[in-house]
């Protein structure tokens, strides 16, 4: 019913104090800002995980040797020394063995070389992917120019290779087509025979890949070294079927006996989103602890703030009531201007967290990333902020006896 | 039944050393349309009758039914409701709202009687003319002379068209000629049916009035008639 006197005053309050208007305005900010700022920005590293995942692509689990996500730790070392490495044999047995699968990739990585074409030469930062050729589409590198890796290139372990898009741009100049070029890597000549589909990702520089044929990968670099699983079922629905399948394919050809754990990794989008959910989950917490220690002072100040303004208008209270405002009135006009100064602090601190928090997606090269749920989370602390820390100024106020209030210097 | 009945109304102030009586005694009754000035000395208890008439501040001892009420059975809200639609009060002090303009200051008793906005407009400009602001509506109490802010808590007083005006010295701070149309002002709603009572310590400001009741230390010293009230030609 007094709904516009009371934005009125409130707005009128606020603009003639200022200062001490924007500093509680401040402090309620700060501590909405913490909140959506880390928030935003591990919304931003989800998305860009997720979208880096799509690499392994739908339906798509991969198995290693490792759990990459515990390294380091005592316990950890004990566990590296007892792991065998994922031979390739043992891969060829799991592509052999196991059915209801799309595709089965076998690869292994080396990180961190240059390649060389004509006077041209990378950054040190290439990675060599050594492949089969179902290895592509598990990895989602679809075919841009030339062809992908067949059987043939493994059988007769040919010195040819598929670039990644960035690497491609990064040699070669723009619209020029390198296939049937010749580059070189580490002294060794490899004929271009295609390039994949530029896929863009995490930190933008995920398709400087140099993709060869499995075999040439170990007569060059030698085999032993453990290898990576990529397995595609056929479906959603067999997904779990042939995860289990490929479980007791590679215990029984590893030797597992019944009883003990996998002694290999398997991920899958599902599984790494879990991971990095539970790795964020502390983050989370420590910062809507902080956030809510931030808020909690944030309140007193208003809750100071409110009371110097109801003893500065004592007068105006008394004014008010003498003219017909109820008690009710009065702490509804003192609590919307609580309310109103938290909830313009939470929007700017909204505002601030999402500019802050995007500023990470904007690196990562990735869409803005707006939380709705956290918003909400924020707008509803600054309420409860505002209503919790204002309702003692305002019953206070509404309490006043009329005529002292009157008589108040 | 009078509209206003008082009956041995103590007003006592403690002041830990000492206790003030400001009303010792005061018994009074009024009916509706009366017009009643009370006089007295500085500090003869003339604001204090007001206010516990006004329903804002509540006597020592004693009773106060108000259009057949007893004021000392009613809650808080039901106060604020008299004191909203019934009572129209200009104080010694004008008490407006500092940074609120006349108009906001004059809308304020209608905001707190849930009248529409637009409505509310219409009202307050209506009653600011009618107290001769018409020019003045956005002003605020600083921008204004004594006089116009006297005036603007008149036009506050009249505008939910209360039943009982209580004016405390609404002329004091007025130069005759304007001290003339506020009183023009009340003998024109008085002549409406309003009840009118002011306190003044002038004897010409009394002498528009019906009735003078006149205190001395707290209580009533006499109570009297004015055989021919003070009429305004128009
Ligand atoms: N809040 C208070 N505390 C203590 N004493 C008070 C208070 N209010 C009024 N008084 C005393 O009560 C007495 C009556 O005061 P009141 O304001 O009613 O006088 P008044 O007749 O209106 O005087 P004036 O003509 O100067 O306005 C005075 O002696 C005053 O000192
Ligand atoms: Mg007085």
């Amino acid at each position: 019913m007094y709904f516009g006197e009371s934005i009125a005053t409130a707005f009128g309050t606020l603009r003639s104090n200022r200062l001490r208007s924007f500093l509680t305005v401040l402090s309620v900010a700060i501590g909405v800002f913490s909140i959506i700022a880390v928030m935003t920005s591990l919304g931003a590293l989800q998305y860009s995980i997720e979208g880096g995942l799509s690499a392994l692509g739908a339906n798509t689990f991969q198995v290693q040797k490792y759990d990459n996500q515990h390294g380091g730790g005592p316990g950890w070392q004990a566990h590296a020394r007892n792991r065998k490495d994922i031979t390739y044999e043992q891969g060829l047995a799991v592509v052999e063995r196991t059915r209801g699968v799309k595709h089965i990739g076998l690869e292994v990585w080396k990180f961190g070389v240059e390649v060389r074409w004509r006077s041209k030469k990378t950054d040190p930062n290439v990675s060599i992917a050594g492949e089969t050729p179902d290895g592509l589409p598990t990895n989602q590198w679809e075919i841009d120019q030339g062809r992908g890796l067949t059987q043939s290139d493994l059988d007769l372990t040919r010195k040819v290779v598929v670039l990644g898009s960035d690497l491609a741009q990064a040699l070669f100049p723009p619209s020029y087509n390198p296939v049937g070029e010749m580059v070189s890597l580490g002294g060794v000549h490899y004929k271009v025979i295609g390039t994949v589909a530029p896929q863009g990702g995490l930190f933008g520089n995920q398709d400087r890949y140099f993709i060869i044929p499995i075999t040439t990968f170990f007569e060059r670099y030698g085999k032993n070294r453990s290898i990576h699983i990529m397995v595609q079922a056929e479906s959603r629905e067999n997904f779990d079927a042939v995860q289990d399948e490929v479980i007791g394919v590679l215990r029984a050809v590893r030797d597992v006996p019944p009883g003990e754990d996998n002694d290999f990794a398997i991920f899958s989008n599902e599984s790494l989103i879990r991971q990095f959910n539970e790795t964020t989950y502390y983050v989370k917490i420590g910062t809507m602890a902080i956030a809510a220690v931030a808020l909690l002072a944030a309140g007193i100040g208003i809750m100071n703030i409110m009371l110097v303004s109801v003893t500065e208008r004592t007068r105006e209270i008394g004014i008010r009531k003498a003219v017909g405002a109820t008690r009710h009135s009065i702490v509804s006009q003192f609590l919307f201007e609580s309310v109103v100064i938290s909830l313009l602090g939470g929007l700017i601190g909204i505002m601030l967290g999402l500019a802050a928090g995007n500023v990470l997606a904007m690196v990562l090269e990735i869409g803005p990333v707006v939380d709705v749920g956290w918003i909400a989370v924020g707008i509803v602390a600054c309420c409860f902020v505002g209503v919790a820390f204002g309702t003692y100024p305002a019953w206070k106020a509404s309490n006043l006896d009329p005529i002292d209030a009157l008589r108040y210097e | 039944m009078p509209i206003i009945h008082i009956k041995d109304v103590v007003k006592n102030y403690d002041m830990g050393a000492e206790l003030v009586h400001a009303l010792s005694g005061v018994s009074l009754d009024i009916e509706a349309n009366e017009y009643v000035a009370i006089m007295g000395p500085s500090g003869s208890g003339k604001s204090t009758l007001m206010n516990v008439v006004g329903c804002l501040d509540t006597p020592t001892s004693g009773l106060y039914d108000f259009e057949g009420q007893n004021v000392g059975d009613l809650n808080d809200n039901e106060l604020a409701e008299i004191r909203n639609r019934k009572i129209g009060f200009v104080f010694q002090t004008f008490n407006l709202l500092p940074r609120s303009t006349a108009l906001h200051n004059v809308e304020l008793p209608l905001i707190y009687a849930g009248v529409p906005s637009h409505l509310r407009r219409e009202k307050a400009e209506k009653a600011l003319r009618e107290v001769g602001l018409g020019d003045r509506m956005t002003h605020k109490p600083n921008e204004l002379s004594g006089g116009q802010r006297q005036r603007v808590a008149v036009a506050r007083a009249l505008v939910n068209d209360p039943s009982i005006i209580l004016a405390d010295e609404p002329t004091g701070n007025l130069d005759s000629k304007t001290g003339i149309e506020i009183m023009q002002l009340f003998s024109d709603l008085h002549g409406e049916g309003n009840t009118i009572i002011l306190v003044t310590h002038e004897e010409d400001i009394a002498a528009h009035a019906h009735r003078i009741i006149r205190l001395f230390d707290g209580k009533i010293a006499s109570d009297e008639k004015v055989e021919k009230p003070l009429i305004y030609e128009h």
